[in-house]
């Protein structure tokens, strides 16, 4: 990676969840590696979009840089200070610097409490008192992401889910942050409502020079909102680049894969795009396959790939910061369409 | 029109004669709640032939859920009004009685559910689960049933169908239950399967992999199939007909590339501005409806999406806020809006050249 002086830089993070068993006395017998020795940075004011299935440890890297878990090994580094082992005194100064956006607006506002009381909470639990006060400045940020102010003294209940997301928002907003995590922000969402609060994020991040670690399985979302993607796999990840790097020259299997099963409204006339049929499902992470992990649906796989793991760098003839991690790269050229449906062995 | 769709407001002679396999008109299903009355459903009509696949498109709240349910008969029948009719190949579904619906559910015609964890029993095996569909059915002994599910669950791709016939639904992965849940749908050949967004919580991978199952199946058992979907993409990958529902009405509905290709609904044409593409601009923001659904417990009248159409206010006499636009097919290719052909092929070029460039 070629960033230099990154807000966050992320190196070999692991997250591994014990699994307890045994009677009379239990003991950890195993362990879930949600992640798995996952690097990343992002710089300030970008968008990082994380796509991947479900079960590739992308919500546990979310929570994770936000510090609601503790990582296993690696290291988190945010604006030059190691978070990574912060304890809650430390993290203190950092918290109001990184914020996160949840998935499901239903759940992630309290109930009983109105949105004006929601939204100031931030302020409350870190003890901030904004010239003019801070029911002005939650009024403001209402405003700012396009509610009526007067709502002010409204519940949760009363709003739809749309404008829900937009609470979420404004209160993930309320201390300035410089890097918001957003886990699954849109999906929970109608494709109508979907594209406001996509705009909406959009403008902020544009606006306030806010970097975003964007967290979907959509990848047109994805690509619509961020700037550099990382697809991962089994608590890795396997490729990531600029946007249009990635879209328009996927190297790694896997990202090809995920992008050809995307189905689209294609234009008039325009031929469907060849479609790799992957077969199966992701292992468990439980017990990850040896070397590469995409290697047991990969229809390029070979001994290499079950002996060693292959290095995230960059493969020649690719752009700076174009990074994958695999053996057997696709090639630059769009392969024939006979090469195409491959059926991996 | 094409083979596949008719429509029961055509008024010609020859599709009078001749009834679609399932023919649903004038469908008005109203719930009675504490609030008042839900008109969930309020004058839709549709066809659809054996072998094809109707996609119904539409927001949380459309009504497309809805529609299915009555037409199994699953609705609670207390709090329900149904009127309008529903023909499966010729019988009346609507007035048929509980046990006549039994016989043809699972049977006939079969449902697929979005969340297959929460429809299948977490307390019986997943074989047990499909054979006892078969046995109703058939009346086939326990062994014969067995073997059918393992039959099924090869069929739609389950690795080492007679080692899984044994599972329990949490011993399955996402894609391996909807597989189940499809293999349930389809273990007595139905001749109409509805899918109630199959594919929704599940990965893209695993949602191509399913698509690709139920076109198979529908090529070998020529499956009447409806698919209910709020994603644009999936449909333009399945179905041969789209219908597309706002507030409990269809506002357009035509074959696929006809819908997606050149919509007249500004609704539709709303929805194919709000999703991103995968090789569309990106620095273009895009273009969402505004507003939100409407209440079906006090729609607005005349067009229910006039308040959030861009077009409204171009429609003279303000017909848009005060009469009900009609579904009238041109070519089979229906639109319900009041905006004329000329002004709809003016303001939908403008709009569509501000996405495109």
């Amino acid at each position: 990676m070629t960033i230099t002086d990154p807000l966050l830089d992320v190196s070999g993070l692991t997250k591994h969840f014990p699994i307890r068993g045994g009677f009379p006395f239990p003991r950890t017998v195993g362990a879930v590696r949600a992640v798995d020795g996952l690097d990343l940075q992002v710089a300030e004011g970008e968008s990082l979009g994380l796509v991947g299935e479900s079960g590739c440890g992308k919500s546990t890297t979310g929570r994770l840089i936000t510090r609601l878990l503790e990582p296993t090994t690696g290291r988190i580094t945010y604006a030059g200070r190691d978070i990574t082992h912060a304890n809650r005194r430390q993290l203190a100064s950092v918290r109001p610097e990184i914020q996160m956006i949840f998935q499901d607006p239903y759940s992630s506002l309290n109930p009983r409490q109105t949105i004006g009381r929601i939204v100031a909470a931030p302020m409350e639990i870190h003890g901030i008192s904004p010239a003019g006060g801070r029911e002005r400045r939650v009024r403001e940020l209402l405003e700012l992401v396009g509610l009526n102010p007067e709502h002010y003294n409204r519940f949760p209940h009363e709003f739809s889910g749309g404008q829900r997301q937009r609470i979420g928002v404004a209160r993930a907003l309320t201390l300035s942050p410089k890097l918001i995590v957003a886990d699954e922000p849109v999906s929970a969402l109608d494709v109508s409502i979907q594209a406001q609060v996509v705009n909406l994020l959009q403008t902020l991040q544009r606006d306030l020079g806010i970097a975003f670690v964007f967290i979907a399985h959509d990848l047109a979302v994805v690509r619509h909102f961020s700037q550099r993607v990382a697809v991962m796999y089994l608590g890795r990840v396997v490729e990531i680049a600029h946007r249009s790097d990635l879209y328009e020259n996927p190297r790694h299997p896997y990202t090809r894969a995920l992008l050809s099963a995307v189905p689209e409204v294609t234009a008039e006339g325009a031929p469907p795009r060849d479609r790799i049929r992957l077969t199966g499902d992701v292992p468990s992470p439980i017990d990850p396959p040896s070397g590469c992990r995409f290697r047991t649906r990969c229809w390029k796989a070979t001994d290499q790939c079950a002996a060693r793991t292959p290095p995230l760098a960059r493969i020649e003839g690719d752009a700076t910061g174009h990074l994958t991690a695999c053996h057997h790269p696709e090639t630059v050229e769009k392969p024939a369409a006979a090469q195409g449906p491959a059926t991996p062995g | 029109m094409s083979a596949g769709t008719s429509t029961s407001t055509s008024s010609s002679a020859d599709t009078e004669a001749r009834v679609p396999f399932l023919s649903v008109r004038d469908l008005k299903v109203h719930f009675s709640t504490e609030d008042g009355v839900v008109k969930a459903v309020d004058g839709l009509s549709f066809g659809l032939e054996r072998g094809r696949t109707l996609g119904i498109v539409g927001e949380s709240g459309s009504g497309k859920s809805v529609t299915n349910l009555a037409i199994l008969g699953l609705h609670d029948r207390e709090r329900t009004a149904l009127d309008g009719e529903v023909l499966l190949d010729g019988r009346e579904l609507l007035t048929a009685a509980e046990r006549d619906l039994e016989a043809l559910r699972g049977n006939t015609m079969s449902m697929i559910f979005q969340d297959a964890l929460a429809s299948l029993s977490p307390y019986h095996t997943v074989g047990a689960q499909i054979a006892e569909t078969y046995r109703k059915h058939t009346g086939a002994s326990r062994r014969e049933a067995r073997a059918r599910a393992v039959e099924m669950l090869r069929r739609v791709g389950i690795p080492q169908p007679d080692m899984r016939v044994g599972d329990y639904p949490h011993q399955f992965s996402g894609g391996m239950r909807q597989r189940a849940m499809i293999a349930m749908a389809l273990v007595c050949d139905p001749e109409l399967l509805i899918a109630d967004e199959p594919t929704t919580a599940l990965d893209v991978t695993v949602q191509a992999q399913i698509m690709d199952l139920l076109r198979d199946l529908q090529q070998e058992f020529g499956t009447a199939i409806i698919f209910i979907t709020h994603d644009l993409g999936v449909i333009a990958n399945l179905a041969d007909d789209v219908l597309v529902m706002y507030g409990g009405r269809c506002v357009e509905k035509g074959g696929r590339a006809e819908v997606l290709g050149v919509p007249r609904h500004p609704y539709t044409l709303g929805l194919l501005g709000s999703m991103p593409s995968l090789d569309g601009p990106v620095d273009v923001p895009l273009s969402p409806i505004p507003g939100t659904p409407p209440s079906l417990l006090a729609p607005p009248p005349g067009c229910r999406f006039h308040p959030r159409c861009a077009f409204a206010e171009k429609v003279r006499d303000a017909l848009c806020s005060t009469r009900r636009p009609l579904l009238e097919p041109v070519d089979g290719h229906g639109t319900a809006c009041h905006l004329t052909a000329g002004q709809r092929r003016e303001y939908f070029a403008d709009y569509r050249a501000a996405r495109v460039n």
